[in-house]
């Protein structure tokens, strides 16, 4: 039984020491400031159409779907609050995060597995660099700073996703009753979680690539498991914790 | 850890050193090593035998989970990365494939030792770079990937960053394997002139003898730039030692003559793959 439980531990440990080392290089010499706007340009502005898209579709369909529920109750006027809300609070966060967790986590995994099985990352410690803070902390920047606005871009595109669906498609509310229920709705409260969960989003993504990606072993195989146990893993915690962060600020 | 040429000092020592991964067996047994200035040791041994190891556990790349690691006279064993880099500083290492970083040019590659190193900028360090580079006849390829080489001449490539920073103690992990045997003997050749030319004390793992069989017979010859072989008597011929592994254990430790002359089967296979060519 304990045996089950030894591997999940370890990996977890892991992590731990993985994320205080990788956050605590932040501030110490000597920075990376390149790799950190590579990355920055591969994870943030790589992702952009597609978090633009996934965002307006989200609005959209979040919309589409009100509309029925909310004529019921001749509540049609509310489709802006509604369509703000749950974009702000959970959807934009959410969908953004699992969309750059199967782009970047996959890709971090994959690339430092095969700089691992190439000895790659032996050889970086070999030559004086500490892996961790040229691999591990510039991604981890990277993905921190963009995540949340990236999250920002997907919110924002989803409110007008939603706007284009309410008003000129269906004629549910007015152009001016929709905008002002979406900006009125939204409190410091909505807005806080919203951005503090892509923030804890991205630490996820970045360190369970960079983890999966420098434990990998076995060859090329190694590297093809260490990419997907990394996207499965990333994508369960991100889940997680939003429950968690939620759970928090429903009660505030 | 500075390098006289004169005074003779041990650079590395392993002693009784064991590692072993989870509790599986032992991949190192009890390995205990001397490496002087100016030696050459071969170490030997079929796949799987350690050889690879003990390199990692040299370079602190490995902790050890018992026995100590020397280098360059201090105790290095309980080094944390930080010390380590400071150590490390003074070693050269060719990696099994060469470990060339993917993403950076052939120039960055080399120069990474030095810019990382000295934090020197890379037009600072170009010209060592490009010497470094035509002496192992790459001289042309600056700008390149690694990925647009071949293995042979990332090999070189490797021998070029390996060396370039002059350590004191170069390591080449199975500099010829995967090679055709005229590269392979190429890259020998280069590696033997980075000895003659150097100084350097290095440690060279392989499979092959012949490999052996060139550092210890012979030496490069700069008027002539080839190599040539080294008198019998000659004190160059003592400073060159094999040493074969087998299953995380040194079974053998000597001359060439003493290797020749072993009659253990296992031991006998590495020398008889000389009179098979």
């Amino acid at each position: 039984m304990l045996d089950i439980l030894k591997s999940p531990i370890v990996t977890f440990q892991e992590f731990i020491l993985l994320a205080g080392r990788a956050t605590t290089n932040i501030v110490r010499r000597p920075f990376y400031g390149r790799d950190v706007i590579l990355q920055m340009d591969t994870i943030g502005v790589g992702s952009l159409p597609i978090t633009i898209l996934i965002g307006f579709f989200s609005g959209a369909v979040m919309a589409l779907q009100m509309s029925r529920a909310l004529s019921q109750y001749g509540a049609t006027g509310q489709v802006g609050q509604i369509t703000a809300i749950t974009l702000v609070r959970e959807m934009g966060p959410v969908l953004t995060a699992l969309l750059v967790a199967g782009r970047n986590a996959s890709g971090i995994a994959s690339e430092l597995g095969s700089m691992k099985v190439t000895e790659q990352i032996d050889a970086m410690r070999a030559l004086g660099t500490d892996p961790i803070k040229k691999l591990v902390t510039p991604r981890l920047i990277a993905t921190c700073t963009t995540l949340p606005l990236l999250t920002i871009i997907a919110d924002f595109i989803g409110i007008i996703g939603g706007y284009l669906v309410a008003v000129p498609l269906l004629a549910l509310t007015t152009s001016s009753q929709y905008w002002n229920n979406a900006w009125r709705s939204l409190e410091y409260n909505d807005i806080a979680q919203g951005l503090l969960k892509p923030l804890v989003f991205a630490f996820i993504i970045s360190l369970v690539g960079c983890l999966y990606g420098i434990r990998t072993t076995g060859g090329t195989q190694g590297v093809g498991r260490a990419t997907t146990q990394a996207v499965v893993v990333a994508s369960v915690w991100i889940f997680v914790c939003t429950f968690l962060i939620t759970r928090v600020f429903v009660n505030l | 850890m500075p390098r006289t040429p004169t005074e003779r000092t041990c650079i590395l020592r392993l002693e009784n050193v064991s590692l072993s991964f989870d509790e599986s067996p032992k991949v190192l047994d009890n390995i205990s090593l001397e490496l002087w200035t100016g030696d050459t040791k071969i170490v030997l041994g079929a796949a799987g035998a350690g050889k690879t190891v003990m390199f990692k556990v040299a370079l602190g790349l490995l902790k050890p989970t018992s026995g100590r690691v020397y280098l360059f006279g201090q105790d290095v064993t309980d080094f944390d990365e930080s010390h380590w880099f400071e150590v490390r500083n003074h070693i050269g290492v060719l990696f099994q494939e060469g470990g060339l970083f993917d993403s950076l040019t052939i120039e960055e590659n080399v120069a990474y030792p030095l810019v990382n190193r000295s934090h020197r900028t890379a037009e600072e360090v170009h010209p060592e770079v490009e010497q470094a580079l035509r002496f192992v006849e790459l001289g042309n390829t600056l700008s390149k990937f690694p990925s647009e080489l071949s293995g042979g001449m990332r090999r070189r490539v490797g021998i070029a960053r390996a060396g370039i920073s002059d350590p004191a103690l170069l390591l080449y992990d199975s500099p010829t394997a995967g090679l055709d045997p005229i590269t392979a003997n190429n890259i020998m050749t280069l590696i033997v002139q980075d000895r003659e030319t150097r100084n350097a004390t290095s440690a060279i793992i392989s499979h092959r003898f012949q490999d052996g069989h060139i550092m210890a017979n012979f030496r490069y010859n700069p008027d002539s730039k080839r190599l040539e072989r080294i008198p019998d008597g000659s004190p160059l011929r003592q400073r060159t030692r094999f040493v074969v592994m087998r299953e995380g254990r040194i079974v053998f430790e000597g001359s060439e003559g003493e290797l020749d002359a072993s009659t253990d089967p296992y031991i006998a296979k590495f020398s008889m793959q000389r009179s098979a060519h």
